[in-house]
Order: C-alpha cells, then structure tokens, then sequence
C-alpha cells in the first residue's frame, strides 16, 4: 500500500508531505503528487519518528488478566509507539532463551508493535546469580537490555559482574533503583506527606545511594549502565554528575514522575500506589529539568497493568504501578512542549532516536524520516484535548492515573513499516 | 458530620460540639438507668480487622447505651492473605442495613476507602487505621484534658494555653497523629518528644514542637504527660532496630517516679493503654493520683456516644444525605 502524508509539520517544522511505499520512506518533499496513493490530510499534525518504549511491562506469560502481549503492543500502538521493550518479570520470569523468544514470537505475530524482549539479570530476579545472558543475546530475540526491574540488582558483585559480563555483546543493565533494606514495606515516598497519613516511607535515599553505586561501578568496569524510572532531585544531580565524568550512564523518567506528586496518595486511591512512588513538587521540577537539559535521557512508561481487584483495595495491600502507553505523548506535550521545556524535534529524540539507540536497535527504529528509511511513523494532533477515559483504552486494564483528566494531544496515526497499526477514525474518513 | 475519620477533618467548633455533646453523655451515664432510647432501631456495625477487645468494647458500650442494635464483625485476615476483600465485606454490610460501620483497620485509610467508595451508604467511623489516625482517642483525650484542666464550667470551650506533652513511638502511633491534629485545633501547645529513630520523617511540618529529651519537657512544666505504648519488638532487628534496648529506651524516655516528682502538682498523666508497665510508665506514675488513665477508659464510652449520636441522630438532615 502507497500512503501520501500531506502537509504534516515533521518535527514539529514546516509542513511537508511525504510518501510511504511499501515499507519505506519513498518521498519527503514540500508538495508530493498523490499519483494513486492513499492520501491522509496531516495539516496542523505534527509527524514524528515512531516512538519506542523502553520500559513496557505486557504481564505475558504469567498475567494475561491485566495485559497480554497481544493487547498491550495494541495500546502501544494507539499511543503512537512502534517499539517496546517488554520487561522481564513475566511469570516464569524471562531468564532463559527459551521465555524471550516466547514473548519475541508473541509480539510478530500481534503485528501491532514490534516487540524487544528485556532479559532478567539474575535467575528468577532473585539477585543471587547471574542469568544465561549470553543465550539469551544470541535468541532469535537478540536481547541487548537486561534488568531486574521490579526488584534491584542490589548486590554489589552481582551488579558488577552483570556490568562487565554483558559488555561481550554491547548489552545494557538497566538498573530498578531500590536499596531493599531501606524500603521494606515502603508505600509511599517518604516525607510530609506519607509523615500525616500514616503510610511507611520509600526514601529518596533508598534510589540514589544505588544509583551513586552503580555510576561508579560503571565507570571502574568500564561498562554501559541504564537508570530506570529516575524519580528525585537527588537521583538528576549524581547522573548529571556522572556524565560530567565521562561515564557511559543513560537514565529514563517516566511519564507520571513528570506530572505528579505524593499529594496524590492523600485520597488513599491505590491508582497512585507506585514504584518508585510519586515525589514532591521539587522533584517534579528537578525531573522536568533533567529531562530538558538532556541530564536525563529519554521518557519511558513504565506502563504497569494491573486489573481491577488489585487496585480496588486498602492502599498497603494493592499492587505498584500505572499504566501509561496510551498517555505518555499526552503527558510529555502537557509538561515539557507546551511550557517551553523541549521542542517536538526533542520529544523526538527522547521517545523515540535515544531509547533505540540505548536498546540497541537504532537500525530499525528512532530513524529518521527520510527518503530510504523505514515508514515508522507517528502523526499526532498537539491542538486536540481529551479527557482519559481507562474503559475506552485499548490496554486491558484500567488502572490509569489520568481517569478523569483532560490532558492535549491525541495519537490520529501509528505506522509500522508503512502499515498503519494504529488509524484514527477521523484521518480514516477523511482519506476516502 | 458524615463520618470522622480523621482528628485532622474536625474545625474548632465542631470538635467542641463532640465534647459538649460528650459532657452530656457522661452525665447520664452516673443515673442508674444508663440507657437512652435514641437510637432505637439503629443498626452500628463494629468492623474489626484488628484485636483491639477494649476499643470495641469501648463502641459496643456505647452504642448499646444509645439503644442502638449492634453487630460485631470480626474480620480476620485482609486481602493481603486473601481473604474476603474490603469492598465484599462492605457490600455484604450495606446489604445488611448498617447504619454506621466502626472500622479498625491494619491498614492506613481503610476507613477513608469505605467513606469515599461508593461501597457503604452508612457513617464511617474510623476506630483506628494503621498508622494514621484513632480520633476517637484523641476526642476522649481532650475531653479528660478540659474536664481536669478546663475549669468549672467547660461546656463551650477548647484547651487554649495547654501545654501537652506526648512521649514515645509516635513513627508508628496513630494515637499521636490525632492527639497532634485535635489538639492543637483546640488550642493546646503539644510538645512531642521521642528518640529521633520514633519520630516520622516530614514531622516538622505537624503543628507541634519536636524534643528528643523528656527531662526538657518536663521541667518545662507541662499540664500533661501523655506516655505512648512502645512495643518491645520494635527493638530487635527484625523490628527495626529503633532502639538499643528496652532498658535504655525506659531510662531515656520512661516516666518513672523520679520524673513525675518532678511535674507541677496539677499535671496529668495519661495513657491510650494498654501499658507497657516498667517500658514506657513505671507502676508509680501508673498508678498515681495524677494518673487519669482509668478515667480514660470512662470518657471513651461517653465520647463514642456521642460521636454515634451526632452522626446517626444530631446532624441537620441534609448533611446525612
């Protein structure tokens, strides 16, 4: 199929139209013909490079009552994501070839996004020995990136043993932040707030003395080092330190740290029960700024399904976690384009060029959008407004802290090499 | 008044209309027919997910006194051990027809999970939720603060220009959260005082004075002593290590005989109970005459009944909508 994207501002610049063939990028200019091709009227979209996730946890195997591979590459899609990277503690926990190729075949036969599995570190993310590593790089899933997530890697040999081993195959170790001992039954972020409503504290601390650590094990071993979900003040100067030292670190925030904080959890609504939790004000600020001066390196979702009756609960007994594929651009427009903080070109670059550079496949995603390149493309409408509605979501679980709310942007068209996976109803009537 | 689930929800005038209302109870409650009829036909469902057999009692008492049915629901386990759900046992109360639902819970903000659901039609009230509030204690301590300290005739008034003094665990006390919020609405200087591993972080934000020296706090002279409960497990490793020992912890931060000595003869001493005897309050502080901790245990029966009174039959109609 041949599409012609007209008038659409790539980047967030001046408006052009560009033709897809096939698979490909066959055509960017100010004024394309539409010689047979299926035209989509873009004006006033802004066309940017299909976004990649890097942090994505789709529960298959083990949890398909919150999420399968199937419906959450769907969300993904609708979010205008073209790649995901899907986390490791699946149930078995992806530790073993055998489970990453599982959730690699899941995901091409889906068809909705392309699907990079992450590989446990250690064995069951139990933190006591190294996972086979290797075998699973050498999969048909070609795994690059390796995490506990969920639980950190807070042995300080096993880290530093993870860090060199997987420098064999230019692998990443991206690092859940937790110093267990200081979070043991943590529920909240500690301070005023968790202070007056009873509820025990994850301090600040308990992320950044990890993160310290492994920025300086990176930089001994030489190795590459990922921090996941960054969510302190703290946590962006000792980054912000490390790259000023020259060690290889790259971090992530996600969505919600950019946008909300510990006052959240006043109503005891366990949507808001995450990990790591809701921060300050101050923290918000210190992310957001992180994130413009490219202290922090890209956004990531931490989309975290979870279905109903593990949220509709006491806050200390519900699970961590929010979703977050179908609001992240929303959310990244809503706090970093619209006040002035990053330019479309860099949301570009910070959802979708670095964290495929960092996963390791920037040669088929985080592209540019040129003649020859792959058509991974993603239009969105920056001048619409939507209230979140989680039942009208395409995630199977509904625990979206956004319920309610109106946030900007809406996602009209995702591309896959050239095929649309994702066609809003609104572009589609207008093509005929 | 919908529900009271936390001290921190109560203004000025309401929280003195709960005492007022409690001066009254109390008083009927020397005849010796204790009972009233007015909440004949009421149903009052004590939900306990915690042991807590004085606390119930406590509401039990009370709302029998107001002629109310009673049912004790003694929920054991949570969803955490996958037990009935909270919002089962909820939905099997309303079906029930409760009129107002006692809550102890483990967890912080059940009480609040009830009130804001949907789930239940009926009052809330909050017996205690883990480590956040028991505003029913707290209503009952300064009910015994202004019948002690608050003159002849108290009706009308708070505890402006009351010095308190709340010693112990407050990290893990519920009971000090509300004391803090209630009292300082009504006026009183509450001083906490406690080793700074027991004292929440984020604690400098709450309207009260933090020392981590008892004999400072006493020696200024306070018109009560409040002693909390410290559990001895809190010591140990698996506890959280938050003291060296127990002999330490009584000797720092123990009322002993030497330290109530030392009190102005008009101050109070107070306990939520149960006591730790020889931890936090030795035998003699316990069992002094400035001891009120006995006539704690009274007042709590008259403040719940009024609490019960003003949510199930006080209020204007409109509020209980």
């Amino acid at each position: 199929m041949t599409y012609l994207i007209r008038q659409a501002r790539l980047l967030g610049e001046d408006p052009v139209d560009v033709r897809v063939e096939g698979e490909t990028v066959a055509a960017v200019a100010p004024r394309l013909e539409a010689d047979g091709a299926r035209v989509i009227d873009a004006e006033g979209l802004v066309l940017l490079p299909g976004l990649v996730d890097l942090h994505t946890h789709l529960r298959e195997p083990g949890r398909e009552d919150a999420e399968t591979v199937a419906s959450g590459t769907a969300a993904a899609a609708a979010g205008g994501f073209t790649a995901v990277h899907a986390m490791a503690n699946t149930n078995p926990v992806a530790d073993t070839a055998g489970v990453v190729e599982q959730v690699w075949h899941l995901g091409r036969r889906a068809g909705h996004a392309d699907v990079f599995p992450v590989g446990a570190v250690t064995v069951g993310l139990a933190g006591e020995r190294l996972a086979e590593l290797g075998a699973m790089a050498d999969s048909a899933a070609r795994v690059r990136v390796f995490s506990d997530d969920g639980m950190c890697v807070h042995d300080p040999v096993v880290m530093r043993r993870a860090l060199e081993y997987v420098k064999a195959f230019d692998g990443v170790v991206a690092q859940h932040a937790q110093e267990p001992r200081l979070t043991e039954g943590a529920q909240m972020h500690e301070g005023v707030v968790s202070a007056q409503i009873g509820l025990p504290g994850w301090p600040a601390v308990a992320e950044e003395a990890i993160i310290a650590r492994d920025v300086l094990l990176a930089e001994h071993v030489g190795s590459r080092l990922h921090v996941c979900h960054l969510s302190t003040a703290g946590s962006v100067e000792i980054v912000r330190w490390a790259k000023a030292r020259g060690i290889d670190v790259t971090a992530e925030v996600t969505p919600h740290h950019l946008v909300l904080t510990d006052e959240e959890a006043r109503g005891y609504d366990a949507v808001f029960k995450v990990n790591p939790p809701l921060r300050t004000q101050a923290d918000v600020d210190a992310v957001r700024a992180g994130l413009a001066d490219g202290t922090i390196d890209i956004v990531a979702t931490d989309h975290a399904p979870h279905p109903v009756e593990d949220k509709d609960c006491e806050w200390v007994a519900a699970a961590f976690g929010m979703t977050g594929l179908e609001t992240a651009l929303s959310v990244v427009q809503a706090a970093m384009v619209d006040t002035g903080l990053l330019t479309w070109a860099d949301v570009a670059r910070v959802m979708s060029t670095t964290p495929a550079r960092i996963g390791r496949v920037d040669h088929l995603h985080g592209r540019p959008v040129a003649v020859g390149e792959p058509a991974n493309l993603t239009l969105v409408d920056p001048a619409a407004r939507r209230t979140i509605d989680p039942a009208a979501q395409t995630t199977a679980s509904p625990n979206s802290p956004f319920r309610g709310r109106e946030l900007p942007g809406t996602v009209l068209a995702t591309f896959l090499r050239g095929r649309p996976t994702h066609l809003d109803a609104r572009l589609a009537e207008a093509r005929a | 008044m919908r529900h009271l689930l936390s001290a921190s929800d109560l203004d000025r005038d309401t929280a003195v209309r709960i005492l007022d209302t409690a001066t009254e109870m109390a008083a009927t409650q020397g005849r010796e027919i204790k009972k009233l009829p007015t909440l004949r036909g009421r149903t009052v469902v004590n939900l306990f997910f915690e042991d807590s057999t004085r606390t119930r009692i406590s509401f039990e008492t009370a709302a029998k006194r107001l002629s109310a049915d009673v049912i004790n629901f003694a929920a054991k386990g949570s969803s955490v051990s996958k037990g009935e759900s909270l919002k089962d046992t909820a939905l099997t109360l309303q079906a029930m027809g409760a009129d107002a639902v006692v809550i102890r819970h483990h967890a912080s903000g059940a009480p609040h999970l009830l009130a804001s659901s949907g789930w239940l039609a009926g009052a809330v009230v909050n017996a205690g939720d883990g480590t956040h509030q028991h505003p029913t204690q707290a209503l009952l301590d300064a009910f015994t603060l202004r019948r002690h300290l608050g003159g002849p005739d108290t009706a009308g008034h708070d505890l402006a220009g009351l010095r308190v003094v709340i010693v112990g665990d407050v990290l893990h006390s519920r009971v000090a959260r509300s004391n803090v919020d209630l009292l300082s609405t009504l006026g009183a200087e509450v001083t906490l005082v406690a080793p700074p591993t027991l004292l929440p972080v984020g604690v400098s934000a709450w309207p009260c004075r933090v020392s981590y020296h008892l004999d400072e706090a006493i020696d200024a002279g306070p018109d009560a002593v409040m002693m909390l409960r410290v559990q001895r497990e809190r010591m140990s490793a698996a506890g959280g290590g938050f003291f060296p020992s127990p002999l330490e912890y009584s000797r720092r931060y123990g009322l002993d005989a030497r330290r109530l000595a030392r009190l102005p003869s008009h101050a109070l001493v107070m306990h939520p109970g149960p006591m730790n005897r020889g931890l936090e309050i030795s035998a003699e502080a316990a069992d002094s005459v400035r001891s009120v901790i006995v006539e704690q245990v009274a007042n709590g029966v008259a403040v719940r009944m009024a609490v019960l009174y003003l949510l199930l039959a006080g209020g204007p109609k409109e509020e209980n909508t």
